[in-house]
């Protein structure tokens, strides 16, 4: 579904990713985990396609299409959704308004027409409801005043309501206490599907007791140094990443 | 070129005509001609403002000066297509169609005790003395030249008393309605307001008409606050597009007076407001919020004044404007701390959006202190709309220009987040979002959520 290839990225200059290259097939969930400034979250943010970051070689492809010549939109209605790790607040802007546009957005690049005001209701309560939220929080500009944790959430609820094929998740687990942890957690394992990916970038291992990957990747200096299953995400928890590093520089 | 005394000429034998008419219904008390006549000699004095006056700088009045206005003979107004341009609020309301009071579309079965709302021309019937004494004391004929000809004019309006105490469930609508006539019309309201102490309202003020007329609105408001009054005033100027509008409020507040005004401005063709407080007791407060959208060839001009004269003052104004096509917006926002007057603190912010090369704002914060301790703070931005936040909608899918439509919106919002009347936060909510140009295409989105909120 996703293919890296070799990929190098230089912000402001410098270069974060210097060759990654990584491959997510449909159903599978993949944890990227790394070192402080590896580079973790630079590679969802150029799939997502934000400002900033300049490929210097290599490529990004997305069931076969060419991501890099994508707008952002488009790689959203191609099905590639990246919740931030700082989400934005943007006041004024309701979260009913947000949900509305992006759904009907995706609806209408599908070929469907705008989604009948009592359907999109349902949907969106029964969603809030699995998320935990009050429903106030529709007429809420969005992540305006929100706690760390329920921002998160509300990251999650726009992955619940749009459905995408390959869901991002940068730091998802910061700032969580367990209770909300909890509830991320079960949001995310509700979208696991035989014809979705996900793709969790981490810095720690907790947030994979709750989302167990089928592949982990650790991240270093902006190469992925080694590959493994979920029983390397406990390695590292136990071992730190510093024998990682080291084993990469032999 | 219109010869200039030729204009104030014309305005002068409306009025004698006007006069003429008044005379043949009986004698008047002497000291209304008195002011009348005060007024008609100050306006002839000094004619219509140009733009070499400081005040009316940016803003060009020749089209109302040019005009050939009548005045309303009558209120008819059709009682269906007022229902339409109504606000749906449960209200008690006056209604004025072309400045002439209009019972058969008012209100005023079950005001409360201590609530006495009425036109103007029946409290002069009534008790014209107790009209004389708070009627020009706040707004004289020196304000402006067009404060002076609606002092001229001045017979038909609204008055409004709250007895000491006295807090007002309903809201108190104020509407004014512009008919699309044979020959325009000019109008020249006042609207009295005196609150007792500790007394409470929320009094709307609404500007409409309909969509083809083309008639001058001259508006002289007063408020007086007594001690621990509370007034929320909302000015809904949704008037049609080829109206003329100027409208001066002063407003003057005793100790632990609170005034809030909302200044909502989206029609008119030519608008100019002069909103003044003047707060003379401690723990006076005044908050001024507004929001000005013009498109087409709109010109939206809001004049402000804080005047903190007394310690202990607080003024607060955060005034938003949006200007698409070849619109013109003026802010002139001013406050100024009188010697002495210390530990104020007084607010300003304005910021403007413009959606078309063409659209110009002129925008003018300014800070007048004579005191030394005080907290103050001015700043106008005129700019762009949040990168980042253009980049997180466009993440969900959301193209670029429904994402600055959005945010555009969410400007506006901004203002509309300090209503209280939850009718009128929504239909400017619904009016800027139609009005958005339609790259952004709204206004099904917006219209559909504000009916799902209502679930």
């Amino acid at each position: 579904m996703l293919e890296v290839k070799d990929l190098h990225v230089t912000v402001e200059g410098s270069e974060i990713l210097k060759g990654l290259s990584l491959t997510i097939n449909a159903g599978e969930v993949h944890a990227i985990m790394g070192p402080n400034g590896a580079g973790k979250s630079t590679l969802s943010a150029v799939i997502a396609g934000k400002e900033g970051y300049e490929v210097t070689s290599g490529s990004i492809t997305f069931e076969g299409k060419d991501v890099l010549e994508m707008e952002v939109e488009e790689r959203a209605l191609a099905g590639m959704l990246l919740g931030f790790q700082y989400p934005v607040e943007i006041p004024g802007v309701k979260n009913i308004y947000l949900l509305k546009a992006a759904l009907n957005a995706k609806r209408a690049a599908n070929g469907q027409d705008d989604i009948p005001a009592p359907e999109f209701m349902k949907l969106i309560k029964d969603k809030i409801a699995q998320m935990k939220m009050d429903s106030s929080f529709l007429q809420r500009a969005v992540n305006e005043g929100f706690s760390g944790g329920e921002k998160k959430r509300n990251e999650i609820l726009q992955m619940l309501v749009l459905e995408p094929k390959l869901a991002m998740l940068d730091e998802i687990d910061s700032g969580l206490d367990i209770d909300a942890m909890r509830v991320v957690a079960d949001g995310v394992n509700s979208l696991r599907d035989q014809d979705r990916a996900i793709l969790l970038v981490t810095h720690y291992q907790r947030l994979l007791d709750y989302i167990v990957p089928d592949r982990v990747h650790v991240l270093v200096d902006g190469r992925i140094v080694k590959s493994g299953d979920a029983e390397l995400a406990k390695q590292l928890e136990s071992r730190g990443y510093d024998w990682v590093v080291e084993e990469s520089a032999a | 070129m219109s010869d200039v005394q030729s204009d104030v000429t014309r305005f002068l034998e409306r009025l004698a005509e006007r006069r003429a008419e008044r005379a043949a219904n009986g004698p008047e008390p002497t000291w209304i001609a008195a002011r009348r006549q005060a007024g008609a000699a100050r306006f002839e004095a000094l004619g219509f403002p140009t733009r070499r006056d400081e005040a009316w700088k940016y803003t060009d009045v020749r089209a109302i000066a040019r005009g050939e206005f009548g005045l309303a003979q009558d209120a008819e107004f059709s009682k269906a297509s007022a229902a339409a341009l109504t606000l749906p609020i449960d209200a008690h309301r006056l209604t004025f169609v072309d400045g002439v009071f209009a019972p058969a579309l008012s209100q005023l079965d079950d005001l409360p005790t201590g609530v006495h709302l009425l036109p103007l021309s029946q409290a002069l019937a009534e008790n014209h003395e107790a009209v004389g004494g708070p009627l020009g004391r706040l707004t004289g004929v020196e304000f402006s030249p067009f404060s002076a000809l609606n002092t001229a004019f001045m017979e038909e309006g609204a008055v409004l008393r709250l007895a000491p105490g006295c807090v007002v469930e309903k809201p108190i609508i104020l509407q004014f309605l512009s008919r699309n006539g044979s020959q325009p019309v000019m109008s020249h309201p006042r609207i009295l307001i005196e609150a007792g102490g500790r007394s409470e309202a929320r009094v709307i003020e609404h500007h409409v008409g309909e969509q083809e007329a083309a008639n001058f609105t001259n508006l002289v408001e007063e408020i007086m606050l007594d001690r621990g009054a509370i007034l929320t005033h909302y000015k809904l100027q949704e008037a049609p597009i080829a109206d003329l509008h100027v409208a001066s409020i002063h407003v003057e507040q005793a100790r632990d007076a609170h005034y809030t005004s909302f200044n909502l401005n989206l029609g008119g063709g030519l608008v100019r407001n002069d909103l003044i407080s003047e707060l003379n007791g401690q723990g006076a407060t005044a908050n001024f919020y507004g929001l000005f959208y013009g498109q087409g060839r709109q010109h939206v001009d809001n004049h402000t004044l804080a005047n903190h004269n007394a310690p202990l003052t607080f003024s607060n104004e955060n005034y938003k404007g949006i200007l698409d096509d070849r619109a013109h917006g003026v802010f002139n926002g001013k406050v100024v701390v009188k010697r002495d007057s210390q530990k104020i603190e007084g607010y300003q912010s304005n910021a403007n959006l413009l959606l078309s090369d063409r659209a110009e704002i002129d925008a003018k914060p300014e800070l007048e202190i004579y005191a030394d301790d005080v907290k103050c703070s001015h700043g106008t931005t005129t700019g762009q709309l949040d990168a980042d936040a253009v980049f997180a909608l466009r993440t969900r899918g959301i193209d670029e220009q429904t994402a600055r439509g959005l945010l555009t919106l969410a400007f506006a919002g901004e203002v509309l987040e300090e209503v209280d009347l939850d009718a009128i936060a929504e239909r400017v909510e619904l009016a800027v979002a139609g009005k958005l140009p339609e790259r952004f295409n709204l206004a099904g989105l917006v219209e559909a959520a504000v009916a799902l909120g209502d679930e």
